[in-house]
C-alpha cells in the first residue's frame, strides 16, 4: 500500500509513490539519494536530519515524507547557488572551522541559515539559542558560533 | 562535508544490498531457552535469520590485552545460551531494507529464563551478589597492583592525611553518527569488502580477518567518512562480523547502521570508576605519597582494550606533583552491563581527576590557597625529564609558568577577593583550579596493545602533485590539514598540491589509527620522516640536472649554491619518473615510507580555571569564566587545536554536570536516549578563553604532544573544584558527579533551610 506524493526539493520537482511510514529523511537519502542530511538519533533531538520544508527548519526523522505532499523543500545540497558558490553559513562553517568530523554539519547549516533569517543579527545568546536543538559532539559549539556570527556579518 | 557530499557509510549503496537488524536481548541477565526464529523467516522480504548456532564459526571478540591472572570471558557474536548484558545479540535479520529488518527482528521470539543481574561495580562485590558468569561467583576478573617508592613509610611520617571516595560515572561516547558496516564478498577472489565507521582500520582489519577465517590480504577495510569515534570506534563489535558472515552467506551485500538507542546499549561506554584516594602531606602542603583503590566497572565481557584503561589511570596518579610515593590497587569486576574501554581520555580524566580533587580536599584541610599548594608541589622546570614513582618519564614542561599565565589572565587574586565578598552576599561563588597533566602520542609499542608505532607514505608524482599515505585514520581530528601544512612546509608546494589518502587497507600500507592524541604527534613524525627521505632524493636528483655538488633545497627548489641556478621539484619529480639519466645511488620515482616508533609518550600539561555561582533556588550553575592555558608543545594549526580543546571541553563539563550511564540494579540503562542522558548543548556552553604555553616535545622532530584528549582531561576537575568550591561556606568538601541542579539544591536546601 503505499501513496504517490509530489514535492520539489532543491528547486527540482519529484513525485514518488512511497509507504506511509516512510520517514522524511529515508525518502531524503534512500528514495531520492540526496545523503547529505543524517541521521543521528531518530527521535529529533540532535538535529542532524535538519532540512527546510516551506522555509522553516523542520527535523526530518520525525515527520513522514507523506506529511510533506505539496512541498517545498531545501536540504543542504541545496545551499549552495546554482553556480556552485556556497551561502554564507557554508562560507562561515568553512572559514572558522565550524566542523569536525562533519557529520551534524548539515544540520547545523540549515538551522544557522534559519536563525538568520529569522534574525540578520543576533547576538551571542540568540545563537546559541537558536542552536540548542542541534548537537554537536566535536566542537564544543564556540567554532560553530563564530561560523554564525560570520555569516551574519556577511550578510549585512 | 558542508555540501552534503561526503560519503559516510550509511551513505554507501550497492546493487542488491540487504540490510540487517540485531534483535537483543531485552534482559541483563537470562538463560536463553529457544529462539524461535520460523515467523521472522517466513516474513516477506526477510532473506536470512541467524542465530548464535548458525553462526558458532565466528571467531570470538578480540581482547588485545593481558593482564596477570586476569580472568577474560569468550564473548561469542551472537549469544547461544545466556545473555550477559542488555542489548546482547541473539539473532540477526537479513532483509530487502531497514524498515522490513526491523518489522520481522520483532518476530523473533527468544524464551529466556531471566535470572539476577549486577548492575554496578560496587553491587558485583557485595555479599550474595548473583555471579555475571557463573565460573566466576566472585565476579573479580583481576587485581593490579603498582607500587612507587616507599608509602607506608610516607603516611607514617605525614602530617596529614586526607581521604576521599569519588566516582567518575559511566559515560557515552555518543559520536554524533552511530556505528554501521556495508560488507561485501566477492566469491570467486574470496575477498571481502568492508565499509565500516572506524578509527582503526588495519587493525580492525587483521581482527576480522582472524574472527572469519579469512586471508588477511584478501579482506579490504574501509573507514570513510567517519562521523566521530572518541574511542568507541577503537574496536572490532559483533556486528562487523555478523554483518560480514551474512554477505558471505548470501552472495550479496549487506548494511547494518546502528541506531542511537543500539548505539546507548552496545557501544562501550567509558569510566565506570569507584576510587578511594588517600593524600598524605607535611604540615605546609608538601605531598608526600598518594593511595588509590580503584573498583572499575568493567561490564559483562572485554572489548579490544577493556582491562587496561584503568592502569592508565595508575600511570596519572601522580599529576604533575613530585609525589615520590604511590601505591595503587585494582580491582576489576564483572557487571552486567555493556562493556567500558576507552573513552576520550581513556583512564586519564579518572586519574587526573582524582589527583586535583585531592589536591583540593588537602588544600582545604591545611587551610591553604588551591593555587600556592600546587605550586609548592610541582614538578619544577629544571627536573625535565622526569621519572615518576609510576615509571613515566614526563618528556618536558614548566608547570609553574603555564599556571602563572592562566592566574593572570583569569585575575585570580581580584577574583577571589570578589569571591569574599558575593559569600558576604551569601551567594554561592566558586573558583576552581585544575593543573592537569596527560599521557599523549601512543606510543611506544610495547606499551600499546597492537603496536604504537605509525606509518606514512609520500609520492610526489609526476606532475609534482604530493600524494600523502597515513596509517592513522582521522576522522574530525584535521590532519587531512595538518599534513598538507606539514608537505607544504617542507617541499615547498602549495597546500592544495597535497592530498592525504587514509582508511583503506588496499590503498594505505598497514597503519595503527587514531587514538590515544596520536595522530599529529606519531603519524605526523611519519609523514615528517618520508617527507626528509623525498627531499634527500629531491637533491640527488637536482645536483644531478644542476651538474652541481653542492645544491641546497629550499621553496620548493634545488638551488646551486655556486652558480644561483635552480630547478623546481615538479621538474625534478617528471625527471625523476622519466628516468632519461639516474644519479648514482639512485633509482627512479619518487616516493617514500617511512615507520616512526616513537620513543616515550608526550605529556601535554596545562591549567583550566571556572569561575562558577550556583543558584541557590534551582541549584543551577553557571559558568561565568573559564580560562584554559595548555601547553601541547608546538602547534601547528591554531584553529584545529583550539576546535580540539573547546571539544573536549563540552565533554570534561559534560562529565562534571550533566552526563551519567545510569544502570539501574536491574542492569537496565535508565538514561538510553538522548532525552535522558544530557549531553552539551551550545546554549549550556561558556565562551571559553584558550590561550598556550609551549615547550616543544622532545619525543619527535615536530616537538608536538597531541590535543585531542587534552580538554577532557583538564575541565572536569576544574569544574567540580570550582562547584565544591562555591558551597564550601556550606560546610561541603566533595560532590560526586554529575553535579546535576537536583543533586546541588538538595545539597543547598539541608544547609540553607531559609534560602526556599
Amino acid at each position: 500500500m503505499t501513496q504517490t506524493i509530489s514535492v520539489t526539493i532543491n528547486g527540482k520537482p519529484y513525485t514518488h509513490d512511497v509507504e506511509p511510514r516512510l520517514l522524511l529523511i529515508h525518502y531524503l537519502r534512500e528514495v531520492v539519494g540526496l545523503t547529505g542530511s543524517h541521521i543521528g538519533c531518530e527521535t529529533s533531538l540532535c538535529g542532524a536530519c535538519t532540512v527546510e520544508v516551506d522555509g522553516r527548519a523542520i527535523k526530518s526523522c520525525t515527520m513522514f515524507a507523506v506529511q510533506a505532499n505539496g512541498a517545498s523543500i531545501l536540504t543542504v545540497e541545496g545551499l549552495a547557488d546554482a553556480s556552485g558558490k556556497m551561502h554564507r553559513v557554508q562560507e562561515g562553517f568553512w572559514n572558522e572551522h565550524g566542523l569536525q568530523c562533519g557529520f551534524c554539519t548539515p544540520g547545523m547549516l540549515m538551522v544557522s541559515k534559519q536563525i538568520l533569517d529569522r534574525n540578520p543579527s543576533p547576538t551571542e545568546t540568540e545563537i546559541r539559542e537558536g542552536l540548542d536543538g542541534n548537537l554537536c559532539r566535536c566542537t564544543g559549539y564556540q567554532h560553530i558560533v563564530k561560523a554564525v556570527q560570520a555569516a551574519a556579518k556577511a550578510g549585512v | 562535508m558542508l555540501t552534503g557530499t561526503a560519503t559516510y557509510v550509511d551513505d554507501i549503496k550497492m546493487p542488491n544490498m540487504l540490510y540487517a537488524a540485531m534483535v537483543r536481548s531485552p534482559h541483563a541477565a537470562a538463560n536463553i531457552r529457544s529462539v524461535d526464529i520460523s515467523k521472522a523467516a517466513a516474513h516477506p522480504g526477510v532473506m536470512a535469520v541467524y542465530t548464535g548456532v548458525d553462526i558458532k564459526d565466528v571467531g570470538a571478540i578480540v581482547c588485545g590485552v593481558e593482564l596477570p591472572g586476569m580472568r577474560k570471558p569468550h564473548h561469542t557474536v551472537i549469544a547461544t545460551d545466556r545473555v550477559y548484558l542488555v542489548g546482547h545479540i541473539v539473532a540477526v535479520v537479513v532483509a530487502k531494507d531497514r524498515y522490513v529488518a526491523a518489522d520481522a527482528a520483532d518476530l523473533v521470539e527468544v524464551d529466556y529464563d531471566v535470572l539476577d543481574a549486577v548492575g554496578g561495580p560496587e553491587q558485583a562485590l557485595a555479599e550474595g551478589a548473583p555471579a555475571v558468569h557463573p565460573q566466576w561467583a566472585d565476579n573479580i576478573a583481576f587485581k593490579f597492583e603498582q607500587k612507587g617508592g616507599d608509602t607506608d613509610a610516607a603516611f607514617a611520617s605525614a602530617d596529614v592525611i586526607c581521604k576521599q571516595r569519588m566516582i567518575s560515572q559511566r559515560m557515552v561516547a555518543n559520536p554524533m553518527e552511530t556505528r554501521g558496516c556495508v560488507a561485501s564478498w566477492h566469491a570467486a577472489d574470496r575477498a571481502l569488502t568492508i565499509y565500516t565507521s572506524t578509527q582503526i582500520p588495519h587493525l580492525a582489519r587483521t581482527i576480522l580477518a582472524g574472527m572469519l577465517g579469512l586471508d588477511e590480504n584478501r579482506l579490504r577495510l574501509i573507514a570513510p567518512e567517519v562521523g566521530g569515534g572518541f574511542g568507541c570506534k577503537l574496536n572490532v563489535y559483533p556486528e562487523e562480523a555478523i554483518v560480514s558472515f551474512a554477505a558471505m552467506k548470501l552472495g550479496v551485500p549487506v548494511k547494518w547502521i546502528e541506531t542511537r538507542r543500539e548505539n546507548f546499549l552496545s557501544t562501550i561506554q567509558g569510566r565506570g570508576h569507584v576510587d578511594y584516594w588517600e593524600i598524605a602531606a607535611k604540615r605546609d602542603g608538601t605531598i608526600v605519597g598518594v593511595k588509590v583503590k580503584i573498583i572499575q566497572d568493567l561490564g559483562a565481557y572485554f572489548q579490544l582494550l577493556t582491562p587496561a584503561i584503568p592502569t592508565l589511570s595508575v600511570l596519572m596518579m601522580p599529576g604533575l606533583y613530585n609525589a615520590r610515593n604511590i601505591h595503587a590497587e585494582i580491582v576489576g569486576v564483572f557487571t552486567n552491563c555493556v562493556p567500558t574501554d576507552a573513552v576520550r581520555g581513556a583512564g586519564r580524566p579518572e586519574a587526573t581527576y582524582g589527583i586535583e580533587r585531592m589536591v583540593d580536599v588537602l588544600a582545604a584541610e591545611l587551610k591553604m590557597d588551591p593555587a600556592e599548594i600546587r605550586f609548592k608541589n610541582f614538578v619544577a622546570a629544571d627536573q625535565f625529564p622526569f621519572a615518576t614513582a609510576t615509571g613515566l618519564n614526563y618528556d618536558s614542561g614548566d608547570y609553574a609558568n603555564t599556571f602563572t599565565k592562566a592566574l593572570d589572565t583569569i585575575g585570580y587574586k581580584k577574583l577571589r577577593e570578589e569571591q569574599a565578598t558575593a559569600r558576604k552576599q551569601g551567594r554561592l561563588v566558586g573558583i576552581g583550579i585544575s593543573t592537569y597533566g596527560e599521557i599523549c602520542a601512543m606510543g611506544p609499542s610495547p606499551a600499546v596493545a597492537a603496536g604504537g608505532w605509525e606509518s606514512a607514505t609520500v609520492k610526489v608524482e609526476p606532475s609534482g602533485k604530493v600524494t600523502i599515505l597515513t596509517g592513522i585514520s582521522p576522522h574530525g581530528q584535521g590532519e587531512e590539514t595538518t599534513f598538507a601544512q606539514i608537505a607544504g612546509d617542507e617541499l615547498g608546494v602549495p597546500i592544495d598540491d597535497v592530498l592525504v589518502l587514509h582508511g583503506d587497507t588496499s590503498i594505505v600500507q598497514y597503519g595503527i589509527g587514531t587514538f590515544g592524541s596520536r595522530g599529529t604527534a606519531v603519524g605526523g613524525t611519519a609523514v615528517y620522516l618520508a617527507l626528509q627521505d623525498i627531499k634527500e632524493k629531491v637533491i640527488r636528483w637536482g645536483s644531478m640536472l644542476l651538474d652541481s655538488n653542492d645544491v641546497r633545497f629550499e621553496g620548493g627548489m634545488c638551488i646551486d649554491n655556486a652558480s644561483g641556478k635552480s630547478v623546481s621539484i615538479q621538474t625534478i619529480a617528471a625527471a625523476a619518473y622519466r628516468a632519461m639519466k639516474i644519479p648514482t645511488h639512485s633509482e627512479p620515482g619518487l616516493v617514500a615510507t617511512r615507520f616512526w616508533e616513537p620513543g616515550n609518550f608526550t605529556y601535554p600539561f596545562g591549567a583550566h580555571i571556572i569561575h562558577s555561582e550556583i543558584d541557590p533556588k534551582t541549584g543551577q550553575v553557571e559558568i561565568k569564566r573559564y580560562v584554559m592555558v595548555d601547553d601541547i608543545g608546538n602547534i601547528l594549526n591554531p584553529m584545529i587545536v583550539d576546535g580540539q580543546l573547546h571539544g573536549g571541553a563540552s565533554w570534561g563539563l559534560g562529565q562534571a554536570l550533566w552526563e551519567h550511564a545510569i544502570y539501574d540494579d536491574a542492569g537496565q540503562l535508565v538514561t538510553g536516549e538522548f532525552m535522558d542522558y544530557a549531553m552539551a548543548r551550545a546554549r549550556m556552553m561558556p565562551w571559553i578563553e584558550s590561550s598556550h604555553t609551549c615547550t616543544p616535545s622532545p619525543v619527535n622532530p615536530l616537538g608536538v604532544k597531541g590535543v585531542g584528549e587534552a580538554g577532557t582531561i583538564g575541565s572536569t576537575p576544574a569544574m567540580v573544584n570550582s562547584v565544591v568550591d562555591a558551597l564550601a561556606p556550606l560546610g561541603v568538601t566533595h560532590v560526586d558527579m554529575p553535579l546535576t541542579p537536583e543533586k546541588l539544591w538538595r545539597i543547598i536546601s539541608a544547609s540553607q533551610p531559609e534560602a526556599n
